[in-house]
């Protein structure tokens, strides 16, 4: 195999391992007021994430850097080219980002009130336009023949692409309850898998809709084959959870999102980024490559590291494997606080209970 | 600022000072925690848990910060610098991704587990997990460090014309990009192996003197009766009742640790920058000169100036106070040595690479080199004030004890800054040396609505967490370290209890 073909087939596992897994913390985040009737819910919910939310992130980090290294063109006009929609979600990610770190630095429902949107408003921004961004890749954007994208931020809000991105957004929403449903213990457990159930009706209709029109567009059999077995497990884990086996139902959304990203990359390949002009340029594997030489470099760096890093990531969700319920979570910070020192009620909002 | 390109280098500045702000303190406090929980694990000492956990939420902060602030830094060249992009990818790309890959991934997964992880793996474990975190940190700093020197120095590649005395040869290549031939030369590049612990031992120090300068202020607070405390307000915890004066050997024991790291570092700081200087004086002559502001050759003993009052346009001095042969020995270890000065600099680049102007903005450069030690040292001394104003169980009581503590750290943070504005600014008017101009460099499709949108939302963003962190910096450091807690005391093998609450939550 070419070592362009091994790279494109490597970035397309990157943005697969993200999907999967910072797609159920994009879920987790969205459903935190949907879900949660209370604080200790909410903080239910945030450390069901809370050890592991950072490493999924870098898994986007690693798909950039792996996109400069092995595809220099491709990644100076998708990034150059998908600026505003790249702008927001890195805000986004910024926001998130320091809300998990610094909603619990402060007692008090105001404090983790304005972190709280913080997380929802974080989670969602990516979500939406990380689907967008796909399917405008997939669909083609105008790129002339200096690999220059030459639209605006309305040629990416085309139907197709706004599609792609309700899909996205309703599979990590499914995504986020069932690993709601997978790790917390309790009434919320319950709750969460009764609206996995519905969210994954949605996102099963989205997803149909969005990749069977993907197909028509651009797709060829193996796509057609990638696409179908992600409904298949959509559809299976929906049933699943419905029939309360949570593990099979999270299962089902995970391999939903490896499969339909599997397949967005099946039918773009050989392309990276196809063009709609007419006397324009298409990214391709090879076009947009760089040198066999460096290709080959990172090739060995990658084969030695990434199954350490695949290891000791599976590690960790070995260690926090346990359910979270509300009695798992520590509250006596509120005996440190001055009013609990006086004899007051620490607590008189209830808050924290 | 009215083209993107100003818009874009003022946005890469602003952003990469921001960002440098909270990398170093990771740098050196993720060395710091791991060491005092090592401590603590060594001697079973409580004050070293009590630190371990006290400094490790400064840690902490700053890490999130650190983190979510470099995520900008991988996409914005792309956004805003696709020319650049283009043109060097094929080197420049491969260390951030091996960056993300070897280090990134290091970092935040054990970051998660030794933050998460009190209660889930034995002790000596749990320590282990912020070395590693830590070694993260410098495996991250050596591929940026390295894609960094390969601008200021680029070896190791190939393209149609490349500089005279850069490490690249000459020949075809797609579209007139720059093309790895050697990736070993890019990683151990010389001005890499001056920069990597030059950064990393001004990280160190820089740390360091933050933990000196907290650990200092709460010494000084222990001594004082409670009612004269202020700024502890509610949320003081029960330090009162532990006594003062085990509340001064904790903080002592800080003290003593951060003043001697600071010196060693210093040490390194000193002997690798003065590496560094010999190496620029060779690959980059033009800001050797520039630091100096040196516009004629020196033939023999180059004076360093300590300050210069120059003309507006930075040509001219009027007056300044000099030493004379320091800069011949500061540049080539030599006090009689020729130095080239600026104008005969700009001769022969004009002839090498045409009509241009080669000169960076020599009033920036030169009070940027200076600024840059001149902070450093202030800092170290601040330091070396505080262990021994503190020496003996002494309790300072000078009104301008606190201002040592607030402003040696900041010294010493900001001296990092400008280490970076005179690295980078003296690199003008390139992006790569002798390659790439940073007007080349910048995207051609981006509008300057777009880029507008983007320094103003993220320097907005910044600026309201700049405003939250340092609101948490300060709520903790009053707050002082939390009492004595025994963390769970894990057993190899030993299972779970699913009643039990968490150690930790958020």
């Amino acid at each position: 195999m070419e070592l362009t073909t091994v790279w494109f087939c490597l970035i397309a596992l990157l943005w697969m391992g993200y999907f999967v897994l910072e797609g159920f913390d994009f879920g987790v985040g969205m459903l935190l007021p949907v879900l949660a009737r209370d604080d200790r819910e909410r903080r239910v919910l945030i450390n069901t994430i809370g050890p592991v939310w950072d490493g999924n992130e870098v898994w986007v980090l690693t798909a950039g850097g792996a996109t400069f290294a092995a595809f220099p063109e491709w990644y100076a006009t998708l990034f150059s080219g998908f600026y505003l929609p790249l702008l927001l979600i890195v805000m986004a990610l910024i926001v998130r980002g320091v809300a998990f770190e610094f909603r619990h630095q402060r007692p008090g429902r105001a404090w983790a009130a304005w972190w709280d949107r913080a997380i929802v408003i974080g989670s969602l921004v990516p979500a939406l336009l990380w689907g967008v961004a796909f399917a405008n890749i997939v669909r083609g954007v105008p790129i002339d023949a200096d690999k220059n994208f030459t639209g605006s931020i309305w040629t990416l809000l085309n139907p197709f692409g706004i599609l792609g991105g309700l899909m996205t957004l309703a599979l990590f929403l499914t995504h986020g309850a069932m690993f709601i449903a997978l790790k917390t213990d309790g009434d919320i457990r319950h709750r969460a898998r009764r609206l996995s159930v519905y969210l994954g009706v949605v996102a099963a209709v989205l997803a149909v809709v969005f990749l069977a029109w993907t197909e028509v567009h651009t797709g060829n059999l193996a796509s057609a084959i990638l696409f179908i077995g992600a409904a298949v497990c959509l559809v299976a884990g929906v049933a699943a959870a419905a029939l309360g086996r949570e593990g099979w139902g999270f299962l089902g959304t995970f391999l939903t999102l490896l499969l339909a990203v599997a397949g967005l990359f099946e039918a773009l390949f050989p392309e990276v980024m196809p063009t709609t002009l007419a006397n324009g340029t298409s990214l391709t594997t090879t076009n947009a490559a760089a040198t066999h030489y460096t290709l080959t470099v990172m090739t060995i760096i990658a084969a030695i590291f990434t199954p350490f890093v695949v290891a000791y990531q599976a590690w960790t969700y070995w260690v926090f494997r346990k359910r979270i319920a509300v009695h798992h979570i520590p509250s006596d910070e509120l005996a440190h606080s001055s009013r609990a020192k006086i004899g007051l009620d620490p607590d008189p909002e209830g808050v924290v209970d | 600022m009215d083209s993107i390109l100003d818009i874009a280098r003022w946005q890469f500045g602003i952003v990469t000072i921001y960002h440098f702000l909270f990398v170093p303190l990771s740098i050196g406090l993720s060395a710091l925690v791991a060491a005092m929980e090592t401590l603590w694990l060594r001697t079973k000492h409580e004050d070293w848990l009590r630190l371990t956990k006290f400094v490790s939420r400064l840690l902490l902060i700053n890490l999130a910060m650190g983190v979510v602030t470099g995520i900008v830094q991988e996409f914005q060249f792309g956004m805003n610098w696709s020319d650049y992009s283009r043109f060097v990818g094929d080197i420049f790309g491969a260390p951030l991704a091996v960056e993300a890959l070897l280090a990134f991934f290091l970092e935040s997964t054990f970051i998660g587990l030794w933050i998460f992880g009190w209660d889930k793996v034995p002790r000596v474990l749990h320590a282990s997990f912020m070395w590693i975190v830590h070694i993260g940190t410098l495996i991250s700093s050596w591929f940026i460090l390295a894609a960094n020197s390969w601008m200021q120095h680029p070896v190791g590649c190939r393209m149609p014309n490349p500089p005279p005395g850069s490490g690249c040869v000459a020949g075809p290549t797609q579209n007139g990009r720059a093309e790895l031939t050697d990736f070993w030369a890019v990683m151990f590049n010389k001005v890499q192996l001056g920069t990597f612990p030059h950064v990393i031992f001004a990280a160190y120090m820089t740390s360091a003197i933050l933990l000196v300068a907290i650990c200092g202020w709460l010494y000084g607070r222990a001594g004082k009766p409670a009612s004269e405390v202020t700024g502890a307000g509610d949320v003081e915890p029960e330090s009162a009742a532990l006594g003062a004066a085990a509340e001064r050997r904790l903080y002592r024991r800080g003290i003593r640790l951060g003043t001697w790291v600071a010196i060693v570092a210093f040490a390194g700081v000193f002997v690798s920058g003065d590496v560094q200087g010999k190496i620029m004086t060779d690959v980059q002559p033009m800001k050797m000169a520039a630091a100096e502001a040196l516009f004629d050759t020196s033939d023999t003993h180059a004076p360093f100036s300590l300050f210069t009052i120059g003309t507006r346009d930075g040509r001219h001095k009027r007056f300044a106070v000099e030493i004379p042969g320091l800069l011949s020995f500061l540049a080539t270890g030599h006090f009689d040595q020729r130095v080239e000065g600026i104008n005969d600099l700009q001769a022969q680049y004009e002839e090498k690479f045409g009509p241009g102007d080669y000169t960076p903005i020599i009033p920036v450069t030169y009070w940027s080199f200076r600024w840059m030690m001149g902070l450093g040292a202030a800092g170290l001394l601040g330091a070396i004030a505080v262990l021994w104003l503190t020496r003996k169980e002494r309790a300072p009581t000078f009104r301008w004890y606190t201002w040592i503590a607030v402003w040696a750290p900041l010294f010493a943070l900001f001296g990092n800054s400008v280490g970076w504005i005179f690295t980078e600014m003296g690199r003008q008017p390139w992006v790569v040396f002798g390659m790439m101009r940073t007007s080349a460099a910048v995207s051609p499709n981006v509008s300057t609505a777009e880029a507008w949108i983007s320094i103003v939302g993220l320097t907005a963003l910044y600026a309201v967490l700049a405003v939250v962190e340092i609101a948490l910096l300060l709520h903790y450091i009053r707050r002082g370290a939390d009492p004595f807690v025994e963390p769970p005391d894990r057993k190899w093998g030993q299972r779970d209890d699913d009643d039990e609450p968490l150690t930790f939550a958020y």
